[in-house]
C-alpha cells in the first residue's frame, strides 16, 4: 500500500517534473531574467524613441533609481521580517521638509548637518514605528497606515501647508544631490555605499543573519535566543533612516519641498523589492535582486512618458508588476517546494 | 480541562457587563456629545444630529464587510480604490447613454467583482497575505479608475439619484435608515447564523476549522465580496452626495475604515469583536470628526487624529493583554 502510494507520488511528481523544474529555475535564474528584461526593455523604448538610450537620460535614470534604490534596502529588511512598511512617503517627506525649513532659515549651515537632520527626523520617525510593532506588537501594516497619516499630517503642520522651493535653498544644499565626485553623480555614490554597508550588513554579521532567521520563522528565532522584539526594532528604525536620507536626497534634487512629496511612493519601493524576489512571507530576500527590481522600475517610469504613455496609466501599471511579481514569487515558491518534496522522496 | 471547553455563551455577570469595551465606546460617545455640545449649542438640536449622521454615514457601509475580514485576521485595503472605481464607471457610463438605473446595477456588479478578485486571489495564493493582494489590487483598482477618467469630474446626475445622499424619509435622512438596515442584517449576519459563527471559527483558527469541515475558502471568498459590495453601495452615496466623482474621490477611507473597526474592539489577530462595537464606533468618530469640524482643525490635524486614534485603539487591547500576561507570570 505504502509502495503504490509513492509510485503514484513519483508518477505524479513526473508529470509535474517539467514545471517544477522551470519554475525552480526561475528562482536560480531571477537576477539573469530581469537582467534580460531591462535589456529587452531597453532595446524596445529605444527603439520607439531613439532619445532614451543617451547618456544624458541614462544618467537622468540611474540618479532617480538612487533614490528608490536605497530605500528599496530598508523596505527588504522590513520585508524579510514579514511586515511591510508604508510610512515611508510620509516619513521622506515630513525628513525632506524639515531639513528644507532647516537650511533655509540657517543658509549657511553646512550640508552634511543638513543631511543629518533629515536622518535623524527619519530615525525617530522610524523609531516610532519600531516601538510600535516590537513593542506593542501592533501589525505592521496597521502601525505604519496609521503612522503615515500622522507623519503626512505633521509634514503639512510644520510647513504651514506651504512649499520650501528652490531660491530658499542654499546652493550647497541643492549640491547634495546634483554634485559629483569623479565624475560620478553624488547620489548614486550614496546609493553604491549603502548597497556595500547594507551587503556586509545582511551576509557578514549576526544581526544579519538574524533579521533572516526572524522572517522564516519567529517562533524558532525566538526559541534559539534571538531577541525578536530588538531587530524587529531595529529593522524599522533603519528603514526610517534610509526614508529620511531619501527625504534629504529627494528635496535637494527637486529643489523643492511639499506637502504631498512623494507621496504614494511606497508602493514604487515595495514594487521594487517583490520584484527583485523579495518574498513577502519573510525570511527570502537578496540586495542583488533588490537592485535590479529598482533599475527596472526606474526605467520603466522613465520609459513610459519617452513612448507616450499617458501618465495616467501608471497606476495600473505598477500595481500590475506587484501582483504579478507576487503571483511569480508565488508560483516559484511552489515549485521549489515541489522539488524539495521530490528530492526528500529518493 | 474544564477551562480548555469553549463556552457557547459567556457567563454574564453584572461587573463583566459594565466592563465590556463597547461600555467604554459608550462614555466616549457621550464625552464626545458632550464637548460638542460646548463647542456649539445648536450641537443637540435633533436636526443637527440627524443631519450631521449624513455627513459620515457613507463610509459607514464598508465598516460592516471589514468587521468580517477583521475577524478572519486579514485586511482589505482595496476597498477606497474599489469605490473609486465603481464610482467612475458608473459616472462613466451614465454620461455616454447608458440609463442610470443601469449604471447604479453596474456600479454595484463592479463592486462585487473587484471584491471576488480579490478574495479568489487570497484562496488561490495562499503563499501572499491579504495585505499584499489588496495592496496590489488597490493600486490596480484606482489605476483603472484615473484611465477612464484621467483628471476630469464627471457628473450632471439625474434628479433622483441625489436622493440617496441628501433625502428624506418621513424626516429621517435616508442614508440613515439604509445605514441602520445594513447594520441589522450583518448583525445578524455575524450574530445568528451558522455563517457568522464559521467566521468566528476561522479567525480563531483556520486549520482547525478547516479540519471541522468548515468550506474556509468559500467564506473567505464570500467575505470579500461583501466588501466589495459594499464599497459599491458607499460609492453610490458618495456619488450622490458630492454631486459628481472623480478617480480621487474617497482618499484615505481604508485608514477610517479600518480605524472605525479597531476601535469597535475587533481584534487585528483575528476571531474576537462584535458588530455593535464597529458600529458605535462609527458614530464616536463621525461625530468626534464633527465637532473638530466645528473648531476649525484642519484636514491636515484630522489625519493626524485619525493616525493616532488608529495607533491608540490598536495599541490599547495589546497593552491590556501584556500587562494581564505579566500580572499572571
Amino acid at each position: 500500500m505504502k509502495q503504490a502510494a509513492t509510485n503514484s507520488a513519483a508518477l505524479q511528481g513526473a508529470g509535474h517534473d517539467k514545471s517544477g523544474s522551470l519554475s525552480a529555475n526561475i528562482a536560480k535564474f531571477r537576477e539573469l531574467g530581469l537582467l534580460l528584461f531591462i535589456v529587452i526593455l531597453s532595446v524596445g523604448v529605444q527603439l520607439r524613441n531613439p532619445s532614451f538610450l543617451t547618456w544624458e537620460n541614462i544618467s537622468d535614470i540611474a540618479t532617480n533609481t538612487a533614490i528608490l534604490s536605497i530605500l528599496a534596502v530598508g523596505m527588504m529588511l522590513v520585508i524579510i521580517t514579514r511586515g511591510i512598511d508604508l510610512s515611508i512617503g510620509a516619513t521622506l517627506a515630513l525628513s525632506g521638509m524639515v531639513s528644507a525649513l532647516t537650511v533655509s532659515q540657517y543658509p549657511d549651515l553646512h550640508p552634511l548637518l543638513a543631511v543629518g537632520v533629515g536622518v535623524g527626523v527619519g530615525l525617530v520617525c522610524g523609531v516610532v514605528i519600531g516601538f510600535l510593532v516590537s513593542w506593542i506588537n501592533i501589525l505592521p501594516i496597521i502601525a505604519t497606515l496609521g503612522m503615515m497619516n500622522v507623519f503626512r499630517g505633521l509634514t503639512f503642520e510644520t510647513s504651514g501647508g506651504k512649499w520650501v522651493s528652490a531660491h530658499q535653498m542654499p546652493e550647497s544644499f541643492k549640491a547634495i544631490a546634483t554634485g559629483s565626485v569623479f565624475g560620478i553623480n553624488n547620489l548614486i555614490l550614496i546609493a553604491i555605499a549603502i548597497y556595500i554597508v547594507a551587503y556586509y550588513f545582511v551576509s557578514h554579521t549576526r544581526t544579519g543573519r538574524r533579521v533572516y532567521a526572524i522572517g522564516s520563522n519567529p517562533e524558532s528565532a525566538e526559541i534559539s535566543g534571538i531577541r525578536t522584539g530588538r531587530i524587529l526594532w531595529l529593522v524599522y528604525s533603519i528603514m526610517g533612516g534610509l526614508s529620511g536620507l531619501a527625504g534629504v536626497l529627494w528635496v535637494s534634487k527637486f529643489a523643492s519641498a511639499q506637502g504631498d512629496t512623494a507621496s504614494g511612493y511606497e508602493l514604487s519601493v515595495i514594487a521594487a523589492c517583490v520584484l527583485g524576489g523579495v518574498s513577502i512571507a519573510g525570511g527570502v530576500g537578496k540586495l542583488s535582486g533588490v537592485i535590479l527590481g529598482a533599475v527596472l522600475l526606474g526605467i520603466l517610469n522613465n520609459a513610459l512618458p519617452m513612448i507616450n504613455v499617458s501618465p495616467f496609466w501608471q497606476n495600473f501599471i505598477q500595481g500590475s508588476i506587484i501582483l504579478i511579481a507576487v503571483l511569480v514569487n508565488a508560483l516559484v515558491k511552489r515549485g521549489i517546494d515541489r522539488n524539495n518534496l521530490m528530492r526528500r522522496k529518493i | 480541562m474544564e477551562q480548555r471547553l469553549i463556552a457557547n455563551k459567556k457567563e454574564l455577570t453584572l461587573k463583566g457587563f459594565f466592563l465590556q469595551w463597547e461600555w467604554l465606546l459608550v462614555l466616549l460617545l457621550i464625552g464626545v456629545f458632550v464637548m460638542n455640545s460646548n463647542l456649539s449649542e445648536y450641537f443637540l438640536d435633533s436636526a443637527n444630529l440627524r443631519d450631521a449622521t449624513m455627513g459620515f454615514l457613507d463610509k459607514a457601509f464598508i465598516v460592516l464587510p471589514m468587521v468580517f475580514i477583521i475577524l478572519l485576521g486579514d485586511i482589505d485595503i482595496s476597498v477606497a480604490s474599489i469605490v473609486a472605481l465603481s464610482s467612475v464607471i458608473m459616472a462613466d457610463l451614465y454620461n455616454h447613454g447608458v440609463p442610470m438605473e443601469l449604471a447604479v446595477i453596474i456600479c454595484l456588479a463592479i463592486g462585487t467583482i473587484c471584491g471576488w478578485v480579490n478574495g479568489l486571489l487570497i484562496v488561490k495564493y495562499k503563499e501572499l497575505s491579504a495585505v499584499i493582494v489588496t495592496l496590489a489590487t488597490m493600486i490596480i483598482y484606482r489605476g483603472i479608475a484615473y484611465i477612464l477618467l484621467e483628471d476630469q469630474a464627471s457628473g450632471k446626475f439625474p434628479s433622483w439619484f441625489k436622493f440617496l445622499g441628501w433625502g428624506y424619509v418621513g424626516g429621517i435622512p435616508f442614508i440613515l435608515i439604509a445605514f441602520v438596515f445594513f447594520a441589522v442584517v450583518f448583525w445578524i449576519l455575524l450574530h445568528k447564523t451558522t455563517f457568522g459563527r464559521m467566521v468566528y471559527a476561522m479567525g480563531n483558527n483556520a486549520t482547525a476549522a478547516r479540519f471541522s469541515g468548515i468550506q474556509v475558502d468559500k467564506i473567505k471568498i464570500i467575505v470579500f465580496t461583501l466588501a466589495g459590495l459594499m464599497s459599491a453601495i458607499t460609492a453610490l452615496f458618495l456619488t450622490s452626495r458630492m454631486g459628481s466623482t472623480r478617480p480621487n474621490i474617497a482618499m484615505g477611507y481604508e485608514l477610517e475604515v479600518i480605524a472605525m473597526v479597531v476601535l469597535g474592539g475587533v481584534s487585528t489577530a483575528g476571531g474576537k469583536g462584535r458588530m455593535i462595537g464597529a458600529i458605535l464606533a462609527v458614530f464616536l468618530i463621525g461625530f468626534l470628526r464633527y465637532g473638530l469640524g466645528l473648531v476649525n482643525v484642519s484636514a491636515q490635524m484630522l489625519l493626524i487624529i485619525m493616525g493616532v486614534l488608529l495607533i491608540v485603539s490598536v495599541a490599547i487591547p495589546q497593552l491590556k493583554q501584556r500587562f494581564a500576561y505579566a500580572r499572571r507570570k
